[in-house]
């Protein structure tokens, strides 16, 4: 046995809980974004459980405006790896006109993202949620546990949060409640490129720096997916060298400007910069309690 | 040699500068993103202290909105630091009134514990609290920080006085790894670098000792966990390659192909055939290895069992002492069946007795009938099934344990075991060749026990007593259990309190099961207010034979029926905790039967008692 680094110690955290979650739940199921952060827990999972398969379904909140090659990567990645995948599109709020175009951020992530999701869960019956969100993202969650048990409607209520003591992973649940496991809370967004790195998790190619088509709006870089973004007066399309830090619906996740086009690369510009990867992401702009109040209505 | 990841809970006393602290060290190692920085930047000119300067670096650890608006009750902030010689992750316990279990929790997780001190104010009550917490917890470095040494003229002698008071403190708690640091941590005084003001010091800046600290354990004489014998908690088996996989965590010593292991608490001995670690095979693997295993042999292994050696195996156990530090909001109630979790092991748990309550600030131990919220006692542990056990200090991962409210699965206790009680290896589990279903087969019946649960005056008795009457008339050899009756003898040291209403239903219980065992029919009417405690009596009667009848009279027929004229003395408040008028009654859930005496009569009551009777005597094994 070699000396243990950091993420060793790191990935035998994330496998302690993603065999305690799967052990205590009746129907759990993987939250997959399609992004860095679940792609690791997808990553951890196959290790957990091997050599049997991922013993788990796993599910896409699919708003239709993830950009394309998110979805493309998608579809290659369930086929590769032969997983059971749930793409679940609320087709009422889409047919109803939903869209980060014409609605503000909020309340289009709140019908196609957040009550997608409960719909979703609902359906399936699944009682156990496996996600990718990290305590250090913002200062709001620092106090989130490993196991948020939700009540009835999903709803995170303080009341119900408990004592999670020593490694007794307790995800026994009352009657109506739920449970959100993050098996990544401890881990920082450097650790999860490093692992990355490390283990040579495939990934989106949107996170690589690459000339995209961006316009700026607002003071962030939008990267213009489709012709479904409309132009203001006065924003001109123009190519540019982005990386995505983090990604969602097109239009509302900012790009930064980059060179880093390998993970080695993207590494090595976090460990120099100093913004938090959420400065792209629109929806929490409005300030450090907004995403509090978005995970007591059942957002991931 | 120094891990690359140091796990440090803060400890400190409302105001002592803890927040300061934490963000001061945050600041100065570059962990604070920019645009994080600068909403603290805006909040100082707000909120911040007077001479904080820019940044007020509380303010980078306490979420104002946060902060204000949780009403967590337990909490526990995580956050995130590193410098190039280790990783450090803080666990902050905000002080509030729920310190104790805020802290026990937090404790859980780390390995050294940064108490902090006031200069001006010296030791408080508080700081021998916090000392007595985090060793009872194991954590055996502990690194003092005299703060706010600025508003005392940073004088040499005060500082000293609090190091060697402090020290004392530690030593007879068993903790000699002390350091301790005189410290600014709104300036930033020997947090990160040294301070010019204190040219008499001559120890590390805090930075330093918290990146050159080897933590120890009490207990463990810092032994080597690669050294010790095998640990290995079984989290789940699955089945790949034709095979079963153990899948776990090694918590402690190593494993490898060909190891004779022995599995507890079942006792089964079995060879190591295959290793993987973490989806590649591997010759070894110790300590914080996630692994998969497969037997040689096809044995029973399923979670909550642990994979020992054979040559170290941990201890089996029914019975054991443990310290408890009680989380509830409600105090413990003896007696009353909670859900132990310890490693991946459930049972159904009983305390059988308090030994003392430690006082928390002087560690007197004191004679107490329960405890509440926030206090620590050691107390006797009853399990319903065997268990794997090692004393905490000598194991952590075998050794820990959490007690669990069986209706909110709410944590309502942290325990750490003592020691085994040796009482079942004395009194070992005699298995005769006459078992309760040969003595019932003689008696040509299915040993049963009919629960009757309600309200006072609901029926209860009128309805036991029809059934017991048409059982004998037919032949059936039964026996009727009455609370009220049994309160003359076997229970009558008890009154009503919660706590000894739950022994009053576990005696009924434990004598049931020994009437049903001679083949009876048992019928136990009792009014049994709690859904815990009768799935206590299902527990131990045995969930095949246990009926649960519930008499549903209404609380308003029950009063006005009033036949021993309770109802009255309890309105007009002769009678304290009265079920139905000021203690609670909880409804089954799903009981076998329920019956309404209101809209019935005690005669068809008593018929559908005995159809359901009738239909569980044809049932096979009948
Ligand atoms: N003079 C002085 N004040 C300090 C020092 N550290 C913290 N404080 C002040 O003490 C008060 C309480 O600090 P805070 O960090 O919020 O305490 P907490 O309750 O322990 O988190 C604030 O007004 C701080 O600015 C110090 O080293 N010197």
């Amino acid at each position: 046995m070699s000396e243990r680094s950091v993420l060793d110690e790191l990935e035998a955290e994330s496998v302690h809980i993603l065999r305690d979650a799967v052990a205590q739940a009746k129907r759990p199921v993987l939250l997959y974004s399609v992004g860095k952060d679940s792609s690791v827990l997808l990553h951890l999972a196959r290790k957990a459980f091997h050599p049997a398969p991922v013993p788990f379904p796993v599910l896409h909140i699919d708003t239709t405006w993830n950009p394309h090659e998110m979805i493309t990567f998608r579809d290659a990645l369930v086929a590769r790896y032969g997983l059971d995948l749930i793409a679940w599109i609320n087709h009422e709020g889409l047919d109803a006109g939903y869209s980060p175009i014409t609605h503000p951020s909020d309340v289009y992530t709140d019908v196609m993202l957040t009550q997608a999701l409960r719909a979703a869960l609902d359906h399936h019956r699944f009682d156990l949620a496996l996600g990718g969100a990290r305590r250090d993202e913002e200062r709001s969650r620092a106090k989130e546990r490993v196991f948020s048990v939700r009540g009835p409607g999903h709803v995170w209520d303080p009341r119900r949060q408990r004592p999670e003591l020593w490694r007794l992973n307790n995800a026994r649940l009352a009657e109506g409640e739920t449970v959100r496991v993050f098996p990544l809370s401890n881990w920082t967004e450097l650790d999860v490129w490093r692992y990355i790195e490390r283990e040579g998790i495939p990934l989106v190619p949107l996170y690589l720096a690459e000339e995209r088509r961006v316009i700026e709006r607002d003071g962030t870089l939008i990267m213009v997916d489709d012709d479904r973004l409309v132009l203001r007066e006065g924003e001109v399309v123009e190519h540019r060298r982005v990386r995505f830090r983090t990604l969602g619906c097109y239009p509302l996740s900012g790009c930064v400007e980059s060179t880093a086009t390998t993970v080695d690369a993207i590494v090595r510009e976090i460990e120099a910069s100093s913004l938090s990867e959420r400065q792209g992401r629109l929806i929490d702009g409005e300030g450090n309690a907004s995403m509090e109040a978005k995970k007591r209505e059942g957002y991931f | 040699m120094a891990a690359p990841l140091l796990r440090v809970l803060t400890c400190g006393s409302v105001d002592d500068g803890k927040s300061t602290l934490i963000g001061r060290l945050l600041l100065e190692t570059d962990s604070v993103p920019t645009d994080q920085l600068a909403a603290a930047r805006a909040d100082t000119k707000r909120f911040g202290a007077r001479d904080a300067g820019e940044i007020d670096p509380a303010l980078l650890v306490d979420g104002l909105e946060a902060e204000r608006e949780q009403a967590i009750t337990i909490d526990v902030a995580w956050r995130y630091f590193s410098t190039d010689a280790r990783r450090f992750v803080v666990i902050d316990t905000p002080g509030h009134v729920q310190y104790t279990r805020n802290m026990a929790t937090g404790a859980s997780h780390a390995e050294v514990a940064l108490v902090l001190v006031d200069a001006s104010k010296g030791l408080l009550e508080q700081t021998y609290r916090h000392a007595r917490i985090v060793t009872s917890l194991g954590i055996g470095s502990i690194v003092l920080v005299v703060n706010k040494m600025d508003r005392i003229g940073w004088d040499r002698g005060v500082f000293e006085r609090i190091a060697t008071e402090f020290s004392a403190l530690a030593e007879g708690l068993g903790v000699d790894d002390v350091t301790s640091i005189p410290a600014a941590a709104l300036h930033g005084d020997n947090v990160t670098s040294r301070s010019e003001r204190s040219a008499w010091y001559g120890g590390p800046t805090l930075l330093e000792q918290l990146e050159r600290v080897v933590p120890r354990r009490l207990g463990t004489d810092g032994q080597d966990p690669a050294t010790g014998s095998l640990r290995l908690i079984v989290q789940s088996v699955q089945r790949a390659e034709g095979v079963r996989w153990l899948l776990g965590t090694v918590s402690r010593g190593t494993v490898a192909p060909g190891d004779a292991v022995e599995v507890l608490p079942a006792r089964q001995r079995g060879t190591v055939a295959r290793l993987e670690r973490l989806g590649v095979e591997v010759e070894r693997a110790g300590p914080e290895d996630p692994v998969a295993v497969v037997l040689a042999e096809d044995l029973d292994v399923g979670r909550g069992q642990v994979v020992t050696h054979p040559d170290g195996p941990s201890e089996v156990s029914r019975q054991f002492v443990a310290r408890l530090v009680w989380f509830g909001e409600e105090p413990m109630v003896p007696a009353r069946p909670y859900v132990l979790q310890l490693g991946t092991a459930v049972r159904t748990a009983t305390v059988t007795r308090l030994r003392h309550r430690t006082d928390v600030v002087t560690g007197a131990e004191l004679a107490e009938r329960t405890l509440a919220m926030n206090e620590l006692g050691v107390v006797e542990l009853d399990v319903d099934r065997e268990l794997a056990i090692d004393p905490y200090l000598e194991h952590r991962d075998t050794g820990a344990f959490v007690l669990i409210d069986r209706a909110s699965a709410e944590v309502v206790a942290a325990g750490m075991v003592l020691h085994g009680l040796r009482r079942s290896t004395n009194v070992r589990w005699e298995e005769h060749a006459v078992g309760p279903t040969e003595r019932g087969r003689l008696l040509g019946q299915r040993p049963t026990v009919v629960w009757f649960t309600g309200l006072s005056g609901s029926g209860k008795s009128t309805v036991a007593d029809l059934v017991e009457r048409a059982l004998h008339a037919s032949g059936r050899a039964t026996m009727l259990l009455d609370a009220d009756n049994v309160r003359h003898g076997l229970t009558r040291d008890l009154g009503f309190t919660e706590a000894d209403r739950a022994e009053n239903v576990r005696r009924l219980a434990e004598a049931a099961r020994l009437l049903a065992d001679a083949g009876l029919i048992v019928l136990v009417c009792a009014i049994s207010p709690r859904n815990e405690e009768r799935e206590g009596a299902r527990a131990i009667i045995g969930a095949d034979r246990f009926v649960e009848v519930h008499v549903a009279t209404r609380l308003e027929v029950c009063e006005e029926r009033d036949p021993k004229g309770l109802y009255a003395r309890a309105r007009r408040g002769d009678i304290p905790n009265f079920t139905g008028i000021d203690a609670p009654y909880e409804d089954p859930d799903d009981p076998d039967l329920r019956l309404d005496t209101g809209a019935s009569s005690a005669e068809e009551a008593a018929a559908e008692v005995i159809a359901l009777l009738e239909g569980l005597r044809s049932a096979p094994g009948a």
